[in-house]
């Protein structure tokens, strides 16, 4: 097997118009999920602090299952069995406008959301007690308290793992073509299959991707050294999977 | 559809789904539980390599062990497998099983994760301990294994277990190149019977019972360890 390079394959044919088409739609893909996530994320985590014990249990079991399971799995999932069990209208609707799309959708969304969720909470948690006894101590209400002094710091305190969570779900959008949504990676194995030029396709893919990944992770760093407020919270938190 | 949930295409299968896909034992080569356990070992060892090399002093090792990593993590896996399972049987010019593929791929991507706990792990050892090993005389090789490593270990468990528990996960993306794991094995039998709810429903409580459990006894080791 030797292999002969001919790097004109990515800007002859349609190469460029499929690696364009393909990281709009990983684009669009994540920034749905992402919503979703986020979302999901805030109503569980707020869940899983209420009295009501029933609803706790249910915003546990929630993360607990969603994100302790393959996310490959989710997509199949929401791809192949849970259509049929839905009624017929939807269904119908769903085969005319994409299924695959809103199937990665939901499956990116629930498992992000799920791990959203727990970042959420430690970043709540980390706030000292104390920060809330003075708000109150200092003539605030509790609504103030959460505007003015636990929302602010807290925020600032999940900028790292949100980043490191939301270059995840950008990552893992990959898998949605497994179910043939064509996003990025479908469109790099899409030039391959036409061209038979493996390291070059794979290669083109691969750098949007890693430029995507860093530029968006140089920026949530320079937001996260703008707004760090001085002394209160160490800065340089890495990002983490 | 849902009222006709059929667990008898669970009991049907249950050689094929669980010895040949989780763990392996079959006709075909495959098993979630034969490739997660090398690539988590191998993945650990190439980590230490990979965490090391970033501290290094010298900067021909530090600068491409941080490369590494960064580049790494600022890939898909899925892109990574590709780009074995076409470039690997070009270097060695003839093909290669997929197992070989899936695992390779997995060592060198989960290493980029895994250096990062390890180099946070040492970075946590108080510096006083290098001083003193050097003090009673150790080599830097000597202060590494013996002294900083052991230490360095202990608070890196529970990020470990987590990054483990992504691994076992992500084993399920060699399905992707048709490696007969556990995801593979319920898409072949859905394939036949079109059981698609009972059989992705099942294969997702499997790996769950797993990684639950490993998250269990993450946070056990982690009180146990955690002074009092």
């Amino acid at each position: 097997m030797n292999y002969t390079f001919n790097w004109s394959v990515l800007w002859t044919g349609q190469s460029g118009e499929w690696l364009l088409s393909g990281l709009l739609m990983t684009l669009k893909l994540s920034l749905v999920a992402w919503l979703l996530a986020v979302a999901l994320g805030i109503l569980s985590g707020a869940l899983r602090t209420v009295a009501f014990r029933p609803l706790r249990v249910l915003a546990t079991f929630y993360v607990e299952f969603f994100r302790n399971v393959p996310l490959l799995v989710w997509m199949f999932f929401w791809y192949f069995a849970v259509p049929p069990a839905l009624p017929d209208t939807p269904r119908e609707w769903l085969n005319d406008h994409s299924l695959e799309f809103w199937a990665a959708v939901v499956a990116l969304g629930v498992y992000s959301g799920a791990r959203f969720s727990e970042v959420l909470r430690s970043g709540i948690q980390a706030i000292p007690k104390t920060q809330m006894e003075a708000s109150i101590a200092s003539g605030l209400t509790v609504f103030q308290a959460y505007r003015y002094v636990i929302l602010p710091i807290a925020l600032r305190l999940i900028i790292p793992p949100a980043t490191s969570e939301s270059l995840n779900l950008l990552k893992n959008s990959s898998l949605a073509l497994t179910i043939s949504v064509a996003e990025l990676t479908f469109q790099t194995r899409q030039i391959e299959t036409y061209t038979a030029k493996a390291i070059e396709a794979l290669t083109a893919g691969t750098l949007i991707y890693l430029v995507l990944c860093v530029s968006l992770a140089s920026l949530m760093s320079w937001i996260e050294r703008r707004t760090a407020i001085p002394g209160l919270i160490t800065s340089g938190g890495r990002r983490r999977r | 559809m849902l009222l006709g949930f059929d667990l008898g295409v669970i009991a049907r299968n249950w050689d094929f789904l669980i010895l040949q896909g989780f763990l392996g034992v079959g006709k075909f080569v495959g098993g979630t539980v034969r490739l997660a356990i090398p690539a988590i070992i191998f993945g650990f060892i190439l980590g230490v390599f990979i965490g090391l090399g970033r501290l290094s002093s010298r900067r021909w090792v530090s600068i491409p062990a941080t490369l590494y990593v960064e580049f790494f993590r600022g890939v898909p896996l899925v892109m990574v497998i590709f780009w074995m399972w076409f470039v690997v049987p070009i270097m060695l010019k003839r093909p290669i099983p997929e197992y070989w593929v899936a695992l390779i791929a997995f060592v060198i991507f989960e290493a980029a994760y895994l250096g990062e706990i390890v180099r946070a792990g040492v970075q946590s050892v108080p510096r006083g301990q290098v001083e003193a090993a050097t003090a009673v005389g150790l080599t830097t090789t000597q202060t590494t294994r013996y002294v900083v490593l052991p230490q360095a270990l202990k608070n890196m468990i529970p990020s470990l277990v987590t990054q483990f528990i992504v691994l076992f996960k992500d084993t399920s993306l060699a399905s992707i190149i048709g490696f007969m794991d556990l995801t593979r094995a319920a898409q072949v039998v859905n394939n036949r019977e079109i059981r698609p709810f009972e059989l992705y429903l099942f294969i997702a409580v499997v790996y769950w019972i797993c990684t639950y459990s490993m998250s269990r006894y993450a946070r056990h080791v982690e009180r146990r360890l955690s002074p009092a």
